[in-house]
């Protein structure tokens, strides 16, 4: 009793609640929702793993976007990062139908890496340096991003027909667990490292609740602000590898697309606020499971995917609604209300005499 | 004074419970008609959050408020101001981009045909206002940010006047004022008094609690103490019912002996200019003094401390700590060399409200140490419970938020947050502004032992006169950015202090 109601204070309570309860929707309408098969070539199928694996790349970038939006900002590029760092990866190892790659496999990831990273730095630039405001810095990449990615595959749909390049998106041959879900896992190590090893978490925050005071207490802000995007820039970097190996292919058009959406909603689900401050990594985590959970609940369900933005919306509209801190305080009062009637009180008269 | 004695506002048993804390108890109030009623205690004691139950910003958690006869549960600011309850609060709660006009009649503007706003009107109704209530003739049509804050404080009085209010609530109205401004504010408050108005003022400066408040009420934890008159209550009396204890006279005047200063110097600048913030300024730090900066207010105390601390660049001369030239870019460089800075504004360069009082303590040592050699909690929350008892700083636990301290105890934290930092020049920017006596006197007192018994170098700027007179070993007099002046010890009083800013002291120097 006691842990649960430590429980019930914790930060993550509400996203979890959110998720178990359309969980438990998935476990009473949808038949064997939990079930998990292990394929003929030793893969591992079913819903559970589907939800996963898909939601693996949007919980890279939403890690990413957790940072950013605890220092004030916010990272809307990440989208048409994704879209040049999976262009970047198809160029470099080109279309050749014979599945020979005119560049290193290696070479080719780190360039993609290192484009994320360079975007970062350039959103860096504009927002540290330069004391432009968050969104209107980013926006500048998320219009041109895609023009750049479509000069760099000449506006064709580059098909990569190199084998390994499917592994990201799919599964090494040999393992269970799709390989996005693993480079997830290590995504979220990282960060859970930089979290409690480091101190950077601790600057992220003050520097998001209190940037003046940030500066006389001796942190570097700029190089915070820095740090950030890069890091940023870093995750949409590797989740573009994900995309783009998802479909073999660098379509510059729509890899990535709107996904920044889907990150920042991610990290609002899981309880980080907009104006920046403390940030909850756990909660994030949770709540980019929960969108691609609702997703596969929907086709499952076979709500017809033109009508799926709408239904997802009312949906999180509610989670949101149910997290927001007014519902929070209206909740807290009711069962103060109830608390006094039960001791008699005299909260009615007040009321009556208003 | 008061024609008669009708009460116009009853507050009774009112209870109000934070999270965890239980922030009133049990708290009685009462305020007759056409008084001028001050609500008093030390910070944390219930002050602000009596007024805030009653202009409906936080919900009561029990008791009952009668206002001209009537039972009311304000639940918004907007609610209590249409029943005529107005507030102005310390920092003015104004919009800076819009124009005076524009302030005073937001959310109720003058409309003319079609709904439209009769911009016209709007203006000349507010030059009127102003100019008969208050007595102000200013441009309405400037935006607020162009006047000094305060004008900007007489505007948000007119808008509350306007409103036509019964009760109007000043909280801490004078701490940003000159004295010639008070003198002002008072007359006006006195003037409001004689129509009817009644005034609760919250102010911590016990010689304008004498001189313009017609009524006391105490308050001490989040209890009431009791209601007083003004006239029958020697001020010692009112400062042992704030504090809780019996206090002899004279005891609050005077701190321990103060610091003698060490041959050795820690710190020294020569010709250091910075444009437009310090001109020319040459000084010595001793290590175990402190050393004082007096002057008026914008005479450049504070522009002088923040260059020390490398946020301003100097254009031309020099820092040396101990004998070896620094070349100052930011703050890093000085905290490297062990010097410390508590700003003045606390709330807007200090306190990080969302990071728990452990947070808020080790941080500036963190970013010293650089982020990538974190603390161990274990150490965190050695540090954290060091300082928070050896300064006595008042929380629940270490994680609590700061944001949920009281203004003094926040400062307190600010300290040691640079304590940890184990300096060897702290620097202290009106530490005690808006903070509560017994406070006070504590950081006074902490101030001089730090110097006596550390040998640490501490710079102690305040606008109050009988604080430096109280604290430092040396005064450094500022006027125009130039230091005019030094004061030696024995030369150190108010007088002489007046007599230097006014230029007709020149000391020893």
């Amino acid at each position: 009793m006691d842990m649960l109601k430590r429980f019930s204070r914790s930060s993550l309570a509400l996203p979890l609640a959110a998720l178990a309860i359309l969980l438990l929707f998935n476990a009473i309408f949808v038949d064997d929702f939990f079930k998990i098969q292990m394929m003929d070539n030793g893969n591992l199928y079913g819903r559970p793993i589907d939800i996963l694996h898909r939601c693996s790349s949007l919980i890279i970038i939403a890690l990413g976007m957790t940072f950013v939006i605890a220092t004030g900002g916010v990272d809307i590029s990440v989208g048409a990062v994704i879209a040049i760092s999976s262009a970047t990866c198809c160029v470099m190892l080109g279309g050749d139908i014979s599945g020979i790659p005119h560049h290193p496999f290696a070479l080719a990831i780190l360039c993609s890496l290192g484009v994320g990273i360079l975007a970062g730095l350039w959103n860096g630039l504009l927002v540290a340096k330069f004391k432009i405001q968050a969104m209107v810095a980013t926006l500048i990449l998320m219009t041109a991003g895609r023009g750049i990615a479509q000069l760099m595959t000449d506006g064709q749909i580059i098909t990569v027909y190199y084998k390994p390049f499917a592994w990201i998106g799919d599964n090494i041959p040999g393992v269970m667990v799709p390989t996005a879900m693993i480079i997830a896992l290590a995504m979220i190590l990282l960060v859970v490292l930089l979290d409690r090893k480091t101190s950077i978490g601790l600057m992220i925050q003050a520097v998001g609740i209190n940037p003046v005071a940030s500066r006389y207490a001796g942190i570097k802000v700029t190089a915070v602000l820095f740090a950030v995007y890069v890091f940023s820039g870093f995750c949409a970097g590797t989740s573009g590898l994900i995309e783009g190996s998802l479909i073999r292919a660098a379509d510059a058009n729509n890899a990535g697309l709107n996904m920044e959406m889907d990150a920042i909603l991610s990290v609002t689900l899981g309880g980080t606020l907009m104006i920046g401050g403390r940030y909850f990594i756990g909660g994030t985590i949770i709540g980019a499971i929960t969108i691609q959970t609702l997703t596969t609940t929907m086709y499952a369900l076979g709500v017809p995917s033109d009508c799926l933005p709408a239904v997802k919306a009312v949906v999180i509209l509610l989670i949101i609604v149910f997290q927001s801190e007014k519902f929070k305080q209206m909740f807290r009062e009711y069962r103060m209300r109830k608390d006094q009637l039960k001791s008699g009180g005299k909260g009615g008269k007040e009321a009556a005499n208003v | 004074m008061a024609s008669d004695n009708e009460i116009i506002l009853r507050m009774e048993h009112i209870n109000m419970f934070f999270p965890g804390v239980k922030a009133l108890k049990d708290v009685t109030f009462n305020l007759r008609r056409g008084e001028i009623h001050s609500l008093m205690g030390e910070n944390g004691a219930g002050k602000s959050t009596l007024i805030k139950v009653l202009t409906g910003v936080y919900a009561k958690t029990s008791g009952d408020i009668i206002y001209c006869g009537n039972h009311i549960n304000p639940k918004s600011t907007l609610e209590s101001q249409q029943i005529g309850i107005s507030t102005v609060y310390q920092e003015v709660n104004l919009c800076q981009n819009l124009t005076v006009a524009e302030n005073i009649y937001i959310g109720r503007e003058p409309r003319g045909r079609f709904g439209a706003i009769d911009w016209r009107k709007m203006s000349n109704d507010a030059q009127k206002l102003l100019k008969n209530s208050l007595g102000i003739d200013i441009d309405v049509n400037q935006t607020l940010s162009f006047y000094p804050v305060a004008m900007q404080q007489m505007i948000a009085i007119a808008r509350a006047i306007d409103t036509r209010c019964k009760i109007l609530i000043l909280d801490e109205p004078t701490s940003s004022l000159s004295d010639k401004e008070t003198e002002k504010l008072f007359s006006i408050m006195r003037d409001l008094r004689d129509t009817g108005i009644s005034i609760i003022f919250i102010s911590h400066f016990l010689e304008q609690i004498y001189a313009i408040c017609d009524r006391i009420t105490v308050l001490r934890d989040g209890e009431y103490v009791g209601e007083y008159d003004v006239k029958t209550l020697p001020r010692i009396e009112l400062i042992s019912k704030m504090m809780g204890k019996e206090i002899k006279e004279g005891e609050i005047e005077t701190t321990q002996s103060k610091s003698k200063a060490r041959e050795s110097v820690f710190l020294s600048t020569e010709h250091l200019t910075v444009p437009g913030k310090v001109k020319d300024l040459t000084m010595n730090i001793h290590e175990g003094e402190v050393i004082g900066l007096a002057g008026l207010l914008g005479a450049g105390r504070t522009e002088i401390a923040e260059s020390l601390f490398g946020l301003n660049q100097a254009t031309s001369g020099t820092i040396e700590v101990e004998g070896v030239k620094v070349s100052v870019k930011s703050p890093m460089d000085m905290m490297d060399r062990r010097v410390a800075f508590c700003p003045e504004d606390r709330k807007s360069a200090g306190v990080f409200g969302d990071l728990s009082v452990r947070e808020n303590i080790m941080i500036a040592l963190q970013a010293k140490n650089g982020m990538f050699k974190h603390m161990p909690r274990a150490k965190q929350n050695e540090l954290a419970d060091y300082y928070i008892d050896l300064l006595r700083i008042k929380v629940s636990d270490r994680e609590q938020m700061l944001s949920n301290l009281s203004g003094g105890n926040q400062q307190k934290v600010i300290i040691a947050r640079w304590l940890a930092t184990q300096p060897s020049l702290l620097i202290l920017d009106e530490p005690t502004r808006g903070i509560d006596v017994g406070t006070k006197t504590e950081i006074e007192a902490l101030a001089v032992s730090l110097a006596r018994e550390k040998g640490m170098s501490v710079v102690f700027i305040s606008g109050e006169m009988g604080e430096m007179v109280r604290t430092c070993s040396r005064i450094l007099v500022i006027r125009d950015h130039v230091k005019i002046t030094e004061l030696a010890e024995d030369e150190i009083s108010e007088a002489h202090i007046m007599q230097a800013i006014a230029g007709d002291y020149h000391g020893h120097a």
